[in-house]
């Protein structure tokens, strides 16, 4: 490498090594902030040094060792902060020893396993979702608090707020910044995997805003998801989740008519699905079924890929649907899956087997006002040729829907019933 | 943002020479840690020596196929890769840790895929409309 790199490119090294930067410091630090700030002055460090003499053969190591210094540095500094001078003097070197030794040894360890670390700590349950999504984006993502206040449509203040009370509130539980193991792995892992899939549909769903999507918000919760399929290969639902958001990434360029309304799948022009992504979604939900995958993330994967599949809409294998779906009702049990469900079995078997079971859930507090069981419930009627009822089912579910263009379509299927 | 990273043909493989077990051994472990770091290698492959190749020539409605193999190295690619990364500074910076993709000197180009989110200055809602019924048919 030559001499006289650009900041910019300079700046491009740095953001590849921030985050395992990050991870290694958090541990030996105890403290996310410091190790944020520690691999901040290595940065610049590095953009004083580096134009002059040429980027070093291996920069993550060379980051590391000068964020080393500082760390030792600091740790001395406290240490002479909190205690008498003349208390310390011998039991300085000894520790100060003692860190140096922590710290090569962290040096050695299995680079994966400290920012998995990292990741496993930044999703802890002790953390709010919000605040989990927050914190996953900056010292991960290596967002900026402007960019993520951005996204979730927030103020930068309360982005920065919410950080900071989360690497506090780590700070308290005494976090290790470690990557659980036996019994408490799956359970830490269904949280990192549920802040990834937040921070997807929030980009994918826009829940506030005049946007419909946000598809950068997307490309980070993928970025993170393949992230973590590389350092966990082999657990299926990180398969199975990693599949789910790239084939519903695939169907982004579909997903907004060019008014930006949203086109329901049915109506999507498959020609213009992300065939890279569908084809990248597909391995990875062969993986995940290769490692028995039968977790929420993977069947739910599954569905995406029944979709992914057909030509077009009227190819669409409902009878596979259907069956995925008895199967994630048993592993995810909620009131839209079994709607969901009943919806599928109608398309595979006939409206009366989905009427059949959209009766056993009618009465379900959770989808009392929900726009969309009426408005199924209608569909069955109809094709059932049972107008009347079809209609009163239509007008509820139009009088529920707080969605104007979803109101006039369900209008419209009313007055379609004669 | 997408780019295309290119592997340049060099004459060692335009003879078609093979890649040793070592240079293979590098390549799959740079593969890995592109993996980890979470760029999303979307498509990729090698391609064979242009002694393979066709090229078909354009002149007003004639259409001429000519076989290879193709005398300018230089202009020939030997592989490519397509690689989904947050800018070019980035792709820069992950080909610069790439092995070396070619026994001797090489060369490898990174270009940006050309989306349509790159020209949305030059877009109008009249124009999205027509490029969105053009993409129906």
């Amino acid at each position: 490498m030559t001499a006289g790199e650009t900041h910019q490119a300079i700046e491009a090294i740095f953001r590849i090594e921030r985050a395992r930067l990050i991870a290694r410091l958090a541990r030996i630090m105890r403290n996310v902030d410091r190790a944020e700030e520690l691999a901040q002055d290595a940065l610049v460090v590095a953009l004083s040094e580096w134009p002059k003499t040429g980027v070093p053969a291996n920069p993550g190591a060379w980051l590391m060792t000068t964020a080393k210094r500082r760390a030792i540095d600091a740790i001395r500094r406290d240490r002479i902060l909190r205690r008498k001078h003349d208390e310390i003097a011998q039991e300085l070197d000894s520790a100060v020893d003692g860190t140096a030794e922590e710290v090569e040894a962290a040096i050695n360890d299995e680079l994966g396993d400290e920012l998995l670390g990292l990741i496993f700590t930044a999703c802890h349950p002790v953390l709010s979702a919000d605040a989990r999504a927050a914190l996953t984006l900056r010292v991960i993502g290596g967002l900026t608090t402007d960019e993520i206040a951005r996204a979730f449509l927030s103020s930068e203040a309360t982005i920065a707020q919410r950080i900071v009370r989360a690497k506090k509130t780590i700070g308290k539980a005494g976090l290790r910044f470690e990557v659980p193991r036996g019994a408490e792995l799956a359970a830490r892992l269904a949280s990192v995997l549920e802040v990834i899939y937040l921070i997807f549909n929030e980009g994918y769903a826009a829940t506030a805003g005049d946007d419909l999507v946000r598809p950068s918000l997307c490309l980070e919760a993928q970025r993170l998801g393949r992230m973590l399929a590389g350092l966990m290969p082999q657990d299926a639902e990180v398969q199975g989740l990693l599949a789910l958001m790239e084939i519903q990434a695939s169907r982004l360029p579909a997903r907004t008519g060019p008014d930006g309304a949203l086109v329901t799948l049915t109506e999507q022009n498959r020609g213009r699905w992300d065939r890279l992504l569908i084809r990248r979604g597909l391995e990875a939900l062969a993986r995940a079924e290769a490692l028995g995958g039968d977790g929420p993330y993977a069947l739910q994967a599954a569905l995406a890929a029944c979709h992914a599949r057909a030509p077009s809409a009227a190819d669409t294998d409902w009878p596979r649907i259907a069956a995925l779906y008895d199967r994630l009702r048993a592993v995810m049990p909620s009131p839209v899956v079994d709607l969901n469900r009943a919806i599928a079995h109608s398309m595979a078997f006939g409206p009366e087997a989905g009427l059949r079971l959209i009766d056993e859930i009618a009465d379900v507090d959770a989808l009392r006002n929900y726009a969309p069981l009426p408005a199924a419930r209608g569909d069955f009627l109809f094709r059932a040729g049972r107008l009347a009822e079809a209609r009163t089912e239509f007008e509820v579910a139009a009088k529920l829907t707080r969605n104007v263009r979803e109101a006039a379509f369900l209008r419209a299927r009313a007055d379609a019933c004669g | 943002m997408r780019v295309m990273v290119i592997v340049k043909a060099t004459d060692d493989s335009e003879k078609g020479a093979s890649v040793t077990r070592e240079a293979f051994q590098a390549m799959e472990k740079f593969g890995e840690e592109l993996i980890k770091a979470g760029i999303g290698v979307l498509a990729g492959a090698g391609l064979m020596n242009s002694s393979k190749g066709k090229r078909i020539a354009f002149d007003g409605a004639n259409r001429t196929v000519i076989d290879g193999p193709f005398a300018e190295t230089r202009e020939l690619i030997a592989g490519f890769s397509i690689w989904e990364v947050k800018d070019i500074d980035e792709a820069v910076a992950w080909v610069k840790r790439s092995p070396n993709p070619m026994p001797g000197r090489s060369e490898i180009e990174i270009r940006p895929l050309g989306m349509m989110e790159e020209f949305e200055e030059s877009v109008t809602p009249e124009t999205k409309e027509i490029r969105y019924r053009l993409h129906e048919i």
